[in-house]
């Protein structure tokens, strides 16, 4: 993967708007945001109710996908363009999630809906009505996901990477700070993590850094490219970002990305957990 | 969840007492703006969080105590830096005026 077979520019959409091989998706943690005006042509998942399984603390499974995706219109062979808010959080997740159920052509819009917004390009509200289809997903493919004992034994051996901000790695915040500071569980981040926030691999304007500033950035945390690399965050969307910047982008081998991630690990009983700016020990 | 609600969260059902609030309304002279997007930049001027406004131009965020800073981004307009403090069961109140670039940014 590279830059090149995983990001289109809003140039790129808009020669794309008419093309019926090219769909659209919006995912926004703001579920409104979509209803309000979108990209032309654009279709809609709502991250929560159409992604989560609702009942288990899970993404929805490989039936329950394809049925939506069939509802959807979305076919096999289509090349599906994800794009939404918060810097394409959402978008990256579900980006990284149709990566888990193997769909070929999948990219990115750089920047997101943040950057078509700031260029003032055109928002609609009318919904497309797409035919449905017969959606076939692949089986998962576990080289993209990280679980919660993988994550423990990684401690001292693998690249891990928090990309949450320096507050809420420290545990000082236990959530973003749009978010009121309430949760369950301890503070703090895994031992032997670095602390590579996301935003730090994109600009004020949502697009990513070129190339060269993201190997240095990941370079100067100390990932060893020799090694394979976990990314997690709070519930796994930020650091699904870092999952494409890092698998996508710029092509490393063996990341994953631990969806299970802070909500998961920090209340688990009895696993290593460090608190403070420094990484820990292993 | 960690996702971004427009204008920022509601403070309904929240202690406020035991939250740094930082609030407040991006304006273009007497307009509000809707478009724009808000950032939380920590003391070392690391990101923190991001919001959109709402259609009133409204944005909030749950902060820590301390030094924060607010970092607007609008449609034709330059990026506005903004210093605020924060504080355990304050509200701090701001106006963000995208047309006039305050002295302290």
């Amino acid at each position: 993967m590279s830059r090149d077979t995983a990001l289109v520019t809003a140039d790129w959409v808009e020669e794309h708007l008419d093309d019926p091989k090219v769909v659209l998706i919006e995912v926004d943690e703001d579920v409104e945001a979509y209803d309000k005006g979108h990209i032309p042509g654009a279709i809609k998942l709502d991250w929560k109710k159409d992604l989560q399984d609702g009942v288990r603390h899970d993404f929805i499974s490989k039936e329950k996908l394809e049925k939506l995706l069939s509802e959807k219109g979305v076919a096999n062979d289509d090349t599906v363009v994800f794009y939404g808010g918060n810097n394409n959080w959402f978008a990256a997740y579900a980006y990284w999630y149709l990566t888990y159920y193997g769909h070929e052509n999948l990219r990115l819009l750089d920047g997101g809906r943040k950057k078509w917004e700031l260029d003032s390009r055109e928002l609609s509200s009318e919904v497309p009505d797409r035919p449905a289809t017969t959606y076939t997903a692949q089986e998962p493919n576990e080289s993209v996901r990280a679980y919660r004992d993988e994550v423990v034994e990684a401690i001292g051996s693998k690249n891990l990477i928090d990309v949450r901000s320096p507050d809420e790695y420290a545990g000082r915040l236990l959530a973003p700070a749009h978010l009121p500071q309430e949760a369950a569980q301890i503070a703090g981040h895994i031992p032997t993590a670095g602390n590579v926030p996301w935003s730090k691999a994109a600009n004020d304007d949502g697009t990513f850094k070129k190339d060269e500033e993201l190997k240095a950035l990941y370079a100067d945390a100390g990932l060893d490219e020799g090694k394979d690399t976990i990314a997690y965050c709070r519930i796994g969307e930020r650091s699904s970002h870092t999952w494409f910047v890092l698998n996508e982008i710029l092509g490393y081998p063996n990341v994953k990305n631990y969806d299970g991630s802070w909500s998961e690990y920090g209340s688990l009983r009895g696993v290593p957990v460090a608190v403070g700016d420094e990484r820990g020990e292993a | 969840m960690c996702g971004a609600v427009k204008g920022g969260p509601s403070l309904e059902g929240v202690d406020v007492a035991n939250q740094a609030v930082i609030q407040g309304v991006v304006v273009r002279g007497d307009e509000p703006v809707g478009n724009a997007y808000v950032r939380l930049l920590d003391r070392t001027g690391e990101f923190t969080a991001e919001v959109p406004t709402s259609a009133t131009g409204q944005f909030r965020f749950f902060a820590g105590p301390g030094e924060w800073t607010l970092r607007t981004l609008a449609p034709r307009a330059e990026a506005v830096d903004l210093a605020v403090a924060a504080a355990i069961g304050v509200v701090a109140d701001v106006v963000v005026d995208i047309d006039r670039v305050p002295a302290n940014a």
